[in-house]
């Protein structure tokens, strides 16, 4: 290996911790419990203080470890604390109270993840129901955008018919119309149709996109139109033909259309904070948002539930990492 | 294993009648409607939805900025005029905002501008290295690829809490601070370093995705135009900058006027990081629009209609720039 590999590895790697190790970093503060994460500096792993019961005391007992004076090195169980003074006794000999100052004693820690993080979620916030706004949004969309993305991509690939050239291009134009630049007017559409505060606010405007259009027609234009013309031959309807033959056969560029149309709804944000304002319609991310607002004390149970958030992307793209990276690739899309 | 299987069957056979449901009504129309016209039945529903959710709004965008008030309905909306515009541009002096009627509008202008520069720049050359250095023979590619693309596929919201949790007054990064000897600082509180870690942000969640437009476009370079090179013994300087870079160059263009198209429209993670603050020294333009439209107590819908149309024309012409990069590009893909 020349300099120029080491500076290649060296690059990677800083840049793969530097990618990774916030996420990596976001997770182990998840299990940490509310007095773990005040800590500072903050512990690389999540920790409670060791704690044991000792006769003659109802309750458990803190463990110290005594760092200096005449009992330096003993480990002892904290009683009570006065001022700068603690009462301890060794849990071995519990009879005998110990006078120890607080500035000569560490905590005892142990490695302790907090998972009530998690269980907490379900049940003191309505965290379920994000979570089930979200999928919903997202399932629903998903399926609605295959469905039409691939009626009309079916239609502009296989058929001739006057206006097809115009429609493709009409709907290419849309790319040029970013949803941010059109809030105001959809937002009035949505109010008018009785959409907002409600999930089909977000899975309406979203099911007909014009990278999905495009991506299926150009797989669809690659299948043999001899495959049609011998089914119209046994008499098949054509909306047979379109879901018999011509959408199986479609599959890679569907599941490639699939992963991206997960991807966006389930990440989006901006369109669903306008549209949906009730907070029981929030989807995750909007859940996120507020709760960052209001909870700014209570980090534990916020970084659960990001973690929560990203974990249905994570483990689409370790299971799918190939098939995303080359779909985007080749699409251009993201 | 079985329940599995039977509710594969199930969904099968649920997904099956649900699809022949059209098959009745289609074959009705598919007698009515010889020579492919059929087709506007397929294309239809994609097409009402783009229609209702990106025509139309175009088009109210352009009726909002000509009125004024805080009614959503059009009918309810007084005519204006010109007014929204006039107001949005009338300035003293363009390069201090203070001296303009809208000042947020022309704070959000001048920190997008700087934005979109400082960020764009930055994230090119960061990803045209990784693309460089996974180009090259490395142990592990795939790995390396994936850590650099993996924040791509995260919720802003979610990218926004990662490092609003490193950056925070007890963070990890203070706790590496400390560690050197030096204060901690309050990242976000800070105008300057508020700005710059919003530009970190972005491009930390969003180059894996240019790198991969790159990677792609370095690995179309046909291999025996490198070993002509290498024959000839040309330095590697030289390579880089002959044959590397001029081939490369529309995979670049494609980076930055992409890149270029999403900063200006950058709103979600800068949002939930730092909320536009301090003060407004991260205000971007679509938060503008947000704020203007939705969140301030005074819904001043025309007003953000208007701003909305300036970011349109602002867009158009990025747009129209890519179209003309891709075409010079030849194979009409971006």
């Amino acid at each position: 290996m020349d300099w120029t590999d080491w500076a290649s590895y060296l690059y990677l790697i800083l840049g793969t911790a530097l990618m990774l190790g916030p996420v990596a970093w976001l997770a182990l503060s998840s299990l940490k419990s509310p007095s773990g994460l005040i800590e500072f500096p903050p512990t690389l792993l999540p920790q409670e203080q060791v704690r044991v019961t000792v006769p003659t005391y109802p309750n458990p007992l803190p463990l110290y470890r005594i760092t200096a004076g005449e009992h330096a090195g003993q480990t002892l169980a904290e009683v009570r604390k006065i001022g700068l003074q603690a009462t301890m006794v060794d849990p071995a000999a519990p009879d005998t109270p110990i006078r120890v100052p607080v500035d000569d004693r560490t905590k005892v820690m142990q490695f302790h993840a907090a998972w009530d993080n998690y269980g907490d979620l379900l049940q003191k916030f309505d965290f379920g129901r994000y979570l089930w706004n979200s999928v919903f949004i997202t399932t629903v969309a998903t399926i609605l955008t295959l469905l039409l993305n691939s009626m009309a991509a079916f239609a502009l690939s296989k058929y001739k018919f006057a206006g097809r050239e115009p429609v493709f291009l009409l709907m290419l134009a849309t790319l040029m119309i970013p949803p941010t630049i059109i809030l105001v007017p959809n937002y009035l559409i949505a109010a008018v149709l009785g959409l907002t505060d409600n999930p089909w606010g977000v899975i309406w405007p979203a099911v007909a996109t014009p990278t999905g259009v495009f991506l299926l027609r150009q797989y669809m234009l690659t299948l043999p139109d001899d495959l049609l013309e011998a089914a119209r031959m046994d008499n098949a309807s054509e909306w047979r033909i379109y879901w018999r033959i011509v959408l199986p056969l479609s599959k890679p560029a569907l599941a490639v259309l699939a992963i991206f149309s997960v991807m966006w709804r389930w990440n989006e944000f901006l369109w669903p904070m306008v549209v949906l304002g009730r907070n029981e319609t929030f989807t995750l991310p909007l859940a996120l948002n507020s709760f960052q607002g209001e909870l700014t004390t209570q980090w534990n149970y916020l970084l659960a539930m990001t973690v929560v958030t990203l974990i249905p992307v994570t483990v689409i793209f370790a299971l799918l990492q190939r098939h995303i990276t080359q779909g985007i690739a080749s699409a251009g899309v993201k | 294993m079985t329940v599995a299987a039977a509710a594969g069957r199930g969904l099968g056979r649920l997904y099956a009648a649900l699809m022949n449901l059209p098959e009745r009504p289609m074959r009705w129309a598919q007698g009515r409607l010889p020579d492919g016209r059929l087709g506007w039945l397929f294309v239809g529903p994609n097409l009402a939805i783009f229609a209702v959710f990106t025509f139309l709004p175009i088009l109210i965008d352009f009726y909002y900025s000509g009125t004024g008030g805080t009614n959503l309905l059009p009918t309810e909306r007084p005519w204006v005029g010109s007014e929204n515009f006039a107001s949005l541009t009338a300035c003293k002096d363009y390069l201090d905002p203070n001296s303009c009627v809208r000042d947020q509008f022309w704070y959000a202008i001048w920190n997008t501008a700087k934005f979109v520069v400082l960020q764009v720049a930055l994230m090119l050359v960061f990803s045209l290295a990784t693309a460089l250095v996974l180009n090259r023979k490395i142990i592990g590619r795939g790995f390396f690829r994936a850590a650099f693309f993996y924040p791509v596929l995260l919720s802003p919201v979610v990218v926004a809490l990662i490092w609003k949790w490193v950056l925070q007054r007890d963070g990890v990064l203070n706790a590496a601070f400390v560690g050197a000897g030096m204060e901690p600082v309050e990242w976000l509180l800070g105008a300057r370093s508020a700005f710059g870690w919003t530009v970190f942000v972005s491009i930390w969640a969003h180059m894996g995705f240019y790198t991969l437009i790159l990677l792609a476009g370095l690995q179309a370079i046909p291999a025996d135009i490198y070993e002509a090179a290498a024959m000839d013994a040309a330095p590697p300087s030289r390579v880089f900058r002959r044959i590397t870079l001029p081939l490369l160059m529309p995979s670049v263009l494609v980076v930055l006027v992409l890149g270029l198209i999403r900063a200006v429209q950058i709103f979600d993670e800068v949002y939930v990081l730092t909320g536009g603050g301090p003060g407004s020294a991260t205000t971007y333009l679509v938060e503008f629009i947000y704020n203007t439209g939705f969140s301030s107590q005074v819904r001043q819908y025309g007003l953000a209609a208007a701003a909305s149309l300036l970011l349109a024309g602002v867009l158009l012409v990025l747009t129209l720039i890519q179209l003309r990069g891709m075409r010079a590009k030849g194979d009409g893909r971006g």
